[in-house]
């Protein structure tokens, strides 16, 4: 029988606007962004300028450290321009669409004779290498290091997250395909944490049922109670949702990076799944599904954990299968909502009166932090949504006063600041723990490198 | 409220850099924060929505506790003065007596206090920091009903300079806050904290209650006759029986005496989850069991069930011991903090004749060894990562 792992730590925030089972056809964006900050710790080389026709499957630009590693145009059409800030900064490639839908051919492959070189030659060179992350410092995998071994994400725990069963519908092959790519890649074995009740047939990897709420899903909470990264090893990570378009590149000699996008939040009238490419505008992909109002929306690209609050016209984040609509709550005005019983406020603590009626009620929360920043007064608080054996708290004070000699005890190898990203939540001192671990992250590697 | 809004909005400016009352920037802070939640909101990225708890919520939860404590307190220095007087008040007069006697500690704690910390937070441009309304309330329930108000101002002022501020202000301090101004008061001005005659008020309040003591009055407290190994007695010489002890009707610093209104408010407490109840359960736990030990082998003539609802034991297990800040963080080493302050609690107590109670010091003393539990609790995690690495 599969191995199974169960986790009692964590959270699941019952929130309103989870997606329903039905996909919508969304407006087309006049253009897309390819947005360099998606892809972190890459410092971006632009090889297409203004007026260039492209292809899907063209490379626009690379990693200056790792010049192997190529982003790609998702589609055929004209780059419009390559927009930059300040000293220079790459903000986006902006890209027009065209309906030839032409597409560099890459061959159509049999993964099981193909080297293990000629899998990694083929997805560096059609730009899905970028979805393949690494531990330690949770960035693009160096394709230069092999990994102990490969962990897939199985599922999305996450606030209103998509569902896999659903989006993996008529993908199996290419889930299957890719998984078997992966397995090329590694000595050791390509783990795939999956729910219990999952529908998903693998083979020729290994499947653990993984029990428990958010941060379940996490890359880093399944490796962890599955084989834990130590100092000096490198592991892969990857969301099965992402394997669908490295599936699609074997199988069909080109790329597709079209993707099953949930729209969700309590500001979508009917939250559902819409086919988007990476780089879309939000206020296309929701179009007139959404709650009119008088008050301010927040729109974030992501989940309501670890996403990015992009405007109405942002653009999709590469790596996200999500949009969430929230109100904002910048123009609410609470008086003395610290006193009050507070019957309808969400709170993991019982310090609102909440918990003796809340039941399987739905919350709307807006994005106040609903409180002045502190130092950490509250203690405990952490742990109780961080399933690993790891202190919280120790490591971040460690990375946040950067004494790599603690973070490396502590356990900073295996972390990503995902990871923290409830804590950051239930934080009654409103710390911003996921910048301080990023920042943390980056500047080790800096140092280790 | 929109009108209170509005005003607030237009007399903003004039307190931001800048404005005329730029000096009081911290005070109009504070002031409209405690009005109105900040709708300041989350970041561009990171997380997007937050509890609503935030540490108002917490340090408001922990004073709705103390309450329960206060009011049988303020009842108890009206009940002990008329007892002592030799009259007989009905029960509002007994309260009322109480209420104006603690009344003026309570302000002049929260005055000196809350005046250092708008200081304070002025100076170094952050916002008011609100761990000092639990302080504040602490600081006059710990003191004897006699302990004369300058002093109280003195060694609130010492602790919140000396103990918080110049270690960072809340949230950073190394010693409880409210335990530094009783410390300070006991060693600096011991005859007003302990003895026979602070601990009853027989003087009136504002004109009201005052008289004489009774034939045979003495004001001494209960663990002061266990510490001199006498019978227990009441005031006017009667008997004192665990039930008085545990609802409170007993000589004793204002706050401390009742075990049950004690224990209502660590219901509070550990409802909410506001509270560790692991640190309360293991203070009972280590102070319950040394407690026994001495009894049973002869050490005093008091058993666990006097020990524990006697002098401040209580009051410290619920409200001192589980000041997240000054205790132990992992919870491990919280099982451990409060076994520990327990036993040492019990141990000063019996041992030290010099000091009939032993709770503040415990506290105190484990504040300090806090972060060394913490040390090797974390140390025992790495070296069980270490030993998975090279397994």
């Amino acid at each position: 029988m599969t191995n199974v792992v169960k986790l009692k730590k964590g959270l699941d925030i019952n929130l309103k606007g989870k997606p329903q089972e039905k996909c919508l056809e969304p407006l087309q964006s006049d253009t897309y962004v390819m947005i360099p900050d998606n892809f972190h710790g890459v410092i971006p080389k632009v090889i297409v300028k203004a007026g260039d026709k492209v292809l899907a499957g063209t490379p626009l630009m690379f990693d200056k450290n790792h010049p192997e590693v190529k982003f790609v145009s998702p589609f055929s059409g004209e780059v419009v321009s390559v927009d930059r800030g300040e000293r220079r900064k790459v903000l986006g490639i902006v890209i027009k669409k065209d309906v030839q839908n032409g597409c560099v051919d890459f061959g159509k492959k049999n993964v099981s004779s193909m080297s293990a070189e000629e899998v990694k030659a083929l997805m560096l060179e059609s730009g899905v290498w970028p979805f393949i992350k690494q531990r330690p410092y949770d960035v693009i995998a160096d394709p230069a290091v092999a990994p102990r071994d490969i962990f897939v994400t199985g599922f999305d725990s996450a606030p209103l997250a998509p569902s896999i069963d659903y989006v993996a519908k008529g993908e199996e092959a290419n889930i299957q395909t890719a998984l078997d790519a992966l397995c090329k890649l590694t000595q050791g074995k390509v783990y795939v944490g999956l729910r219990q009740d999952s529908s998903l047939k693998l083979k020729n990897v290994e499947c653990v049922t993984i029990e428990g709420p958010h941060p379940a899903g996490n890359a880093g909470i399944q490796a962890h109670n599955i084989k834990p990264v130590n100092k000096g090893q490198t592991i892969w990570t990857l969301s099965i949702f992402d394997l669908i378009i490295i599936g699609r590149l074997f199988n069909n000699g080109s790329v597709d990076f079209s993707r099953i996008v949930a729209v969700t939040g309590s500001e979508i009238q009917t939250p559902c799944y819409v086919k988007a490419y990476p780089g879309a505008k939000l206020s296309d992909l929701i179009g007139s599904n959404i709650v009119k109002s008088d008050y301010k929306q927040r729109f974030i690209s992501g989940n309501v954990l670890t996403g990015e609050s992009v405007g109405n016209d942002g653009r999709i984040n590469f790596y996200h299968n999500q949009i969430t609509v929230i109100p904002d709550g910048s123009d609410e005005h609470e008086f003395v909502g610290w006193a009050l019983p507070g019957l309808a406020k969400y709170s993991t603590t019982r310090t609102y009166l909440t918990w003796l009626f809340g039941g399987n009620k739905q919350y709307t929360i807006d994005a106040r932090l609903r409180g002045g920043k502190r130092a950490l007064i509250v203690s405990g608080q952490f742990e109780e949504v961080f399933p690993m054996d790891i202190y919280p708290e120790f490591l971040y004070k460690a990375t946040l006063a950067f004494e790599i000699d603690k973070m490396e005890n502590l356990g900073i190898y295996e972390v990503a600041p995902e990871d923290f990203a409830l804590c950051e939540f239930v934080d009654v001192s409103k710390t911003e723990l996921q910048k301080v671990m990023r920042q943390g992250l980056d500047a080790l590697l800096k140092e280790m490198n | 409220m929109k009108a209170l809004r509005n005003y607030l909005d237009k007399i903003k400016p004039d307190f931001e850099h800048g404005g005329k009352y730029e000096k009081l920037w911290s005070f109009f802070d504070g002031f409209e924060t405690f009005l109105f939640v900040p709708n300041s909101t989350s970041g561009r990225k990171g997380v997007q929505i937050h509890d609503s708890v935030d540490s108002k919520r917490v340090m408001s939860i922990v004073v709705l506790a103390l309450i329960p404590a206060l009011l049988v307190g303020m009842y108890n220095v009206g009940y002990q003065h008329f007892l002592a007087i030799g009259e007989s008040a009905d029960f509002f007069s007994t309260f009322f007596y109480g209420f104006l006697a603690v009344l003026p500690k309570i302000i002049v704690s929260y005055a000196v206090g809350l005046g250092i910390e708008f200081a304070i937070a002025q100076v170094k441009h952050h916002e008011i920091q609100e761990g000092f309304l639990v302080s504040g309330m602490l600081i006059p329930m710990i003191v004897p009903v006699d302990t004369p108000l300058w002093m109280i101002a003195v060694a609130t002022a010492f602790a919140v300079i000396f103990a918080k501020e110049i270690f960072g202000g809340t949230g950073m301090n190394i010693f409880n806050v409210a335990l530094i101004t009783r410390a300070f008061l006991f060693f600096a001005y011991p005859s007003k904290m302990s003895g026979d005659s602070v601990f009853i008020r027989t003087e009136s309040m504002f004109g009201f209650g005052g008289g004489q003591p009774v034939e045979g009055f003495s004001g001494a407290t209960p663990l002061s006759y266990a510490a001199a190994g006498k019978d227990l007695v009441g005031i006017t010489g009667e008997p004192i029986s665990w039930w008085d002890s545990f609802l409170g009707l007993i000589p004793g610093s204002i706050g401390e005496t009742s075990t049950l209104a004690i224990l209502i408010g660590a219901l509070i407490l550990l409802a909410t989850g506001v509270a560790s109840w692991r640190i309360m359960l293991s203070v009972f736990a280590g102070g319950a069991i040394m407690a026994q030990i001495v009894y049973m082998a002869g050490g005093s003539t008091l058993d666990m069930g006097y020990q524990i609802t006697l002098g401040g034991f209580a009051f410290a297990a619920v409200f001192m011991a589980t000041d997240p800040v000054t205790g132990c963080r992992t919870n491990i080493g919280k099982y451990i903090y409060g076994f520990l302050i327990g036993v040492i609690a019990i141990i000063i107590r019996v041992f030290n004749l010099g000091y009939p109670e032993g709770a503040m010091l415990a506290v105190l003393l484990m504040n300090i060894f806090a972060p060394l539990i913490d040390f090797y609790v974390v140390d025992a995690n790495i070296k069980r990562r270490l030993k998975r690495a090279n397994a």
